[in-house]
């Protein structure tokens, strides 16, 4: 029995949305999938913002709904982040924390510090929401969902509406979340790179229905997922930072059945991180290789076989021990090399993106 | 200057405006919600019933109210049962006839000023564990007060200003139903030309700052409605 299970059917003109999924009671655990495909809904459904005829909802053992019987969304537990800026125009920014904070009755006194401590907003306080930048505001209602002391967290898409730097700014802040907080976190995204980064566990959502559900490495791992990630598939390996070769500027990083060698980004030895390893950086060579310039190379078996989006491409899964990487190899290439499940390769990782 | 009688006309105004405004708070607001959030097919029907008043004469106003305050009509049968006589040619009369003729310059911009604010801010509420009754006033109230502000403003000038429904429902008794308005015609009647002048001078000034007043504070999103008969 999932800590989170979560059925619902809605029909709506053009669009239907038929889950039943089990969700992890902990860490980060994305929505993903392309635009209308009802990652939203589904969001809006688990909060009681949507009231679908037919669904069951129950979250650690309490029934929040059960067929059309389903607490309002006032009374479910948890907090809620919009996508667009959705601060109370009427309220200062201490307003809008406490406004959720003074109606709950799980909210701890000291849990509106906390939340203002996170996101680091103590010298906004006493700002109009419309003084804000949109990264602050976005911070700010992140804060006002934790202040109310949530059993659940839900996210829905907090920054899909900022330009990039402040998606850069704000990130941070949501890794510090995943990190110190022990509620589970739903995080609706469309961007393969947030979910790669933040993402403990990932649910693929395609049409109204969920194609895919597991852990994020595993699932990212999958050659047959049914939505095109195109130049964004790729794997996920958990790692830490082992040794700085000083001379060099490069760090290598350890993830459980190898090494990587990465420039040097001043990150301590010991530093748990994120790698994300994009099929397109990987190259496999067959037998001895020669000189090459890739310092990353390293030994595996061809586990499995898939095809790209383009006929002329193909995705050859390796395992590296227990770990798997991804390779984009032309069909011609991998003809002329005698790529075959069972055969012994060299994968060479052209660059690796790490994440913290 | 100002005559006693014309004091008595003009406080009596001011009484009658004032009242019906606070009625017309109380009935309005949650109508103009009800009609921003419905989407019951009936809600169409309602509206043009508020929207009459604004294209009605006041004179088929004022006799709809006659007869159906009078002692043989259904609101008179039932002051009377309840042992307050009939109303009209009374203050009150003139009360509620003032509340039904200026019932759409309380419900329209109320109702505009709930649309204009959207369905998000009530779900951010709700999600923040607020009951519905507490999102209405701790959020719809509040970002609809300008709303609430432009709709008692207009709900008391054109209740200030009403004269063929005071006419019709309470006649033209002195510090009962003799309001500025009928004053003035008193006057005019009479060939009194000056203290005519003297009395629609004061109402014409009052209306203009009122509405300028209005403008000022708001000057773009105040939208007046069009004013009947």
């Amino acid at each position: 029995m999932p800590d989170i299970a979560a059925a619902f059917r809605l029909d709506r003109p053009g669009f239907c949305l038929d889950v039943d999924l089990g969700l992890p009671g902990r860490g980060v655990s994305a929505l993903f999938g392309p635009s209308g495909s009802g990652k939203t809904t589904l969001l809006r459904c688990i909060a009681g913002l949507e009231r679908p005829p037919r669904g069951r909802l129950v979250f650690k053992g309490e029934i929040w709904q059960n067929g059309t019987n389903g607490l309002p969304p006032h009374r479910r537990p948890l907090g809620y982040v919009f996508q667009e800026a959705s601060l109370f125009p009427h309220l200062t920014v201490l307003g809008n924390l406490r406004y959720g904070q003074k109606r709950s009755a799980e909210a701890r006194p000291e849990g509106l510090e906390q939340a203002i401590e996170l996101l680091a907003i103590g010298h906004l306080l006493t700002r109009q929401p419309a003084t804000l930048s949109g990264g602050e505001r976005q911070r700010v209602a992140i804060a006002r969902a934790l202040a109310v002391g949530p059993r659940m967290l839900l996210m829905d898409e907090p920054l899909a509406a900022l330009d990039l730097p402040r998606k850069r700014e704000i990130l941070p802040y949501l890794e510090r979340l995943r990190d110190q907080l022990d509620i589970p976190i739903l995080y609706v995204s469309h961007a393969p790179d947030e979910v790669a980064r933040l993402a403990d566990h990932i649910v693929v959502l395609d049409a109204g229905r969920v194609v895919a559900s597991g852990p994020l490495s595993e699932t990212l791992a999958r050659l047959d997922l049914p939505i095109r990630l195109g130049e964004d598939i790729g794997v996920v390996l958990e790692a830490t930072v082992g040794a700085i070769d000083a001379e060099w500027r490069l760090a290598r990083v350890d993830f459980v059945d190898g090494g990587l060698w990465t420039r040097d980004r001043g990150l301590p030895a010991g530093q748990r991180v994120r790698l994300r390893v994009l099929a397109r950086d990987v190259s496999l060579a067959v037998g001895e290789t020669g000189n090459s310039s890739i310092q990353n190379s390293l030994d595996g078996v061809v586990d499995s076989l898939g095809d790209d989006e383009h006929p002329g491409l193909l995705l050859v899964r390796v395992a590296i021990g227990k770990s798997y990487l991804i390779a984009r190899l032309t069909r011609r290439s991998a003809a002329q090399l005698g790529i075959a499940v069972g055969q012994p390769v060299k994968a060479q990782i052209k660059s690796v993106a790490l994440m913290e | 200057m100002l005559t006693a009688a014309d004091l008595e006309a003009l406080s009596l105004t001011v009484r009658l405006a004032t009242t019906a405004t606070l009625i017309l708070f109380l009935l309005g607001t949650p109508l103009a919600w009800w009609l921003a959030r419905s989407r019951a097919w009936w809600k169409q029907p309602i509206r043009a019933v508020v929207a009459l008043p604004l294209v009605l004469p006041p004179s088929v106003i004022g006799f709809y109210l006659l007869v159906a305050l009078g002692p043989h009509g259904p609101g008179g049968r039932l002051t009377e049962a309840l042992g307050l006589g009939t109303l009209p040619f009374t203050f009150w009369g003139l009360v509620v006839a003032s509340v039904i003729y200026s019932l759409p310059f309380m419900v329209q911009p109320l109702q505009g000023a709930f649309e204009a604010i959207g369905e998000w801010p009530l779900e951010v509420a709700a999600t923040l564990r607020a009951s519905p009754l507490d999102r209405f006033f701790s959020v719809a109230v509040p970002l609809a007060r300008p709303g609430f502000v432009t709709a008692g403003i207009l709900s008391f000038a054109h209740t200030v200003g009403e004269f063929g429904v005071v006419l019709m429902i309470g006649g033209n008794i002195p510090g009962v139903s003799r309001v500025a308005s009928v004053q003035i015609y008193d006057y005019v009647e009479a060939a009194e030309y000056a203290n005519a002048h003297r009395l629609a001078a004061a109402l014409l000034l009052f209306s203009f700052l009122v509405l300028l007043a209005m403008y000022l504070w708001r000057p773009h999103t105040v939208t007046t409605p069009g004013k009947g008969g």
